[in-house]
């Protein structure tokens, strides 16, 4: 018997067979009986209760950090003056601007990428040897850091939205061609075989077939495209922009403002958390269409 | 056999394929002739071309050599002129039932108000009534298989060749399957080619079985099935029946023993 001693039971069985094994060593050795360890779950009120106090201790020691002088109010800012930034950000500053110039180009590029990458992924069913030809360069393009691309793209598009979508659109295209074209070259070829039999042409084996195999694909990375798209567009604003929640975070820096870089990151992230959710609830109600 | 040209004849139909190691020959040229309204199998061990064979008459392979004719008419590489029932049921999980069984109907350019009041009645008669608007994945296999026949009896060809359509359901649903497979060819009245492994099953359902051999693939012996119709479970036990059995058995075990030499003793 080749028993490790793992576990407590496994050796207690290991040491009754050394014990059946050697009977002039009989002596009955005590076994350990244990339970089954059992967790109890907290109720829902508990966990969100401890949550959001765990998230009010951490404020309430950082406010009385920086009042006491343990925080440096300089570099790290303080609650209580975000707070007031923030106020003041919503009522005299521009803070519906940027978050809708952010928005815009997050929505563009996240719509104008994924449609023309599932396009781009789709038409490599129609020739193998255009699917071939063209994925070398598709490779490339994906292992290339888009992102380092951003200035470029500020030079050719100017410091406007344009620049903004076409980061974002630069960063999610690639991501939903590789994935459209891994469901193409899933495809069941029993399933493009049942299609010819019935007489089918290209077209309908494309429309009928293909496009709705390829779904679940496609939507497996929106949510994935939808992060993607907001980081394209705030690397885009911190590059060259005048209006937007990344450039917001680049000013309040460089004029030590930093009361209004929380307050902006505040707000982004309170943006992303939105369109994450929007996209993920977009992704099960398209799931449900599509039955896979 | 009628006087009239028979509904589907494959005439000296060999298949080759070119291999890297070299040309491997599938089929040995095959000569088959089927008149209207008849039901045959093909048994034969695995590997012996019986899909081949399929695929060269649903169009979907070109032949080395030899033609397929359908009416009469030569119908060598071409598709859409034969029902084709794949071994696995391809039902497409985002299509109901009922849109799955249209599907030939829709590829032919039926219109789907037309094609849907054609396909219900079917389904309601044929065991499907109140799974017609569900969607595949709610249905046991042997409804699929159901739905995947019914799919190919719509497309509305006189000749369906059927691959092995009950070769995954349990002992019980494949009985059940076959009573039901005879209504429908009793119904419809369509000229069926049929491949399976179960040698009983073959006999059980045809007119005429051909058994086939490996390497190449052809077809080593036809036996006639003169069992009277309709066919009770009973008549799997008469001893017309059991001869039959024995004899295709003894076709396949001789065929299997040929080629594997070492095998003697078995």
């Amino acid at each position: 018997m080749t028993v490790q001693d793992t576990t407590p039971t496994v050796g207690a069985m290991a040491s009754i067979a050394r014990v059946q094994a050697k009977p002039e060593a009989a002596k009955p050795t005590a076994r350990t009986v244990r339970r089954l360890p059992v967790q109890k779950d907290w109720p829902t009120w508990a966990l969100i209760a401890t949550q959001i106090g765990i998230l009010a201790g951490i404020i309430a020691l950082w406010e009385i950090g920086a009042r006491a002088g343990w925080i440096d109010a300089f570099f790290w800012s303080q609650p209580s003056a975000i707070f007031n930034t923030l106020v003041i950000f919503f009522t005299t500053g521009d803070a519906w601007t940027d978050i809708g110039f952010t928005f815009r180009s997050t929505i563009f590029g996240f719509l104008i990428g994924t449609t023309a990458g599932s396009l781009f992924g789709l038409s490599f069913w129609w020739s193998r040897n255009y699917a071939a030809v063209v994925q070398p360069y598709i490779i490339c393009l994906e292992s290339i850091p888009k992102l380092a691309l951003a200035p470029l793209i500020v030079l050719v598009f100017g410091i406007g939205l344009p620049s903004k979508v076409a980061v974002a659109t630069a960063l999610t295209l690639v991501v939903s061609t590789l994935t459209t074209y891994a469901g193409v070259k899933a495809l069941d070829a029993d399933g493009e075989k049942l299609f010819y039999s019935l007489g089918a042409t290209r077209m309908q084996v494309f429309r009928k077939l293909v496009v709705p195999s390829c779904m679940p694909w496609i939507i497996s990375v929106l949510r994935v495209n939808i992060g993607l798209a907001l980081t394209g567009a705030i690397v885009g604003e911190f590059i060259a922009s005048q209006h937007g929640l990344g450039r917001a975070i680049l000013y309040a820096g460089q004029t030590y403002d930093i009361a209004l870089v929380w307050v902006a990151v505040l707000v982004l992230s309170t943006l992303a958390v939105v369109m994450y959710a929007t996209v993920s609830w977009l992704e099960a109600w398209l799931r449900k269409g599509v039955r896979q | 056999m009628s006087s009239s040209a028979p509904k589907l004849c494959v005439a000296d139909v060999s298949m080759t394929f070119k291999m890297p190691t070299g040309a491997f020959h599938a089929l040995a040229p095959i000569t088959l002739s089927i008149p209207q309204g008849r039901f045959v199998s093909l048994i034969g061990p695995s590997g012996c071309g019986k899909s081949t064979i399929f695929n060269i008459i649903a169009g979907l392979l070109e032949p080395t050599s030899g033609r397929v004719l359908i009416d009469g008419v030569d119908a060598t590489g071409t598709i859409g002129r034969v029902g084709y029932m794949l071994q696995k049921d391809l039902l497409l999980p985002w299509r109901t039932v009922l849109d799955n069984t249209i599907l030939g109907m829709e590829i032919q350019h039926v219109p789907l108000r037309a094609a849907r009041e054609r396909a219900l009645p079917l389904l309601h008669r044929y065991g499907l009534a109140g799974f017609e608007y569900l969607y595949p994945n709610a249905l046991s296999g042997g409804m699929r298989q159901r739905a995947a026949l019914l799919r190919t009896l719509l497309f509305d060809t006189d000749v369906i060749l059927l691959d092995e359509p009950f070769g995954a359901l349990d002992a019980q649903t494949k009985l059940k399957m076959q009573e039901w497979l005879m209504q429908l060819w009793g119904d419809f009245g369509k000229t069926v080619l049929f491949v399976t492994h179960d040698v009983e099953e073959a006999i059980y359902l045809s007119d005429e079985v051909h058994v086939m051999g490996t390497r190449p693939g052809r077809i080593i012996a036809t036996i006639p099935v003169p069992l009277a119709r309709p066919r009770v479970r009973g008549s799997t036990l008469s001893p017309d029946f059991l001869v039959i059995k024995e004899r295709c058995l003894e076709l396949l075990h001789l065929d299997s023993t040929a080629s594997e030499p070492v095998n003697e003793a078995a």
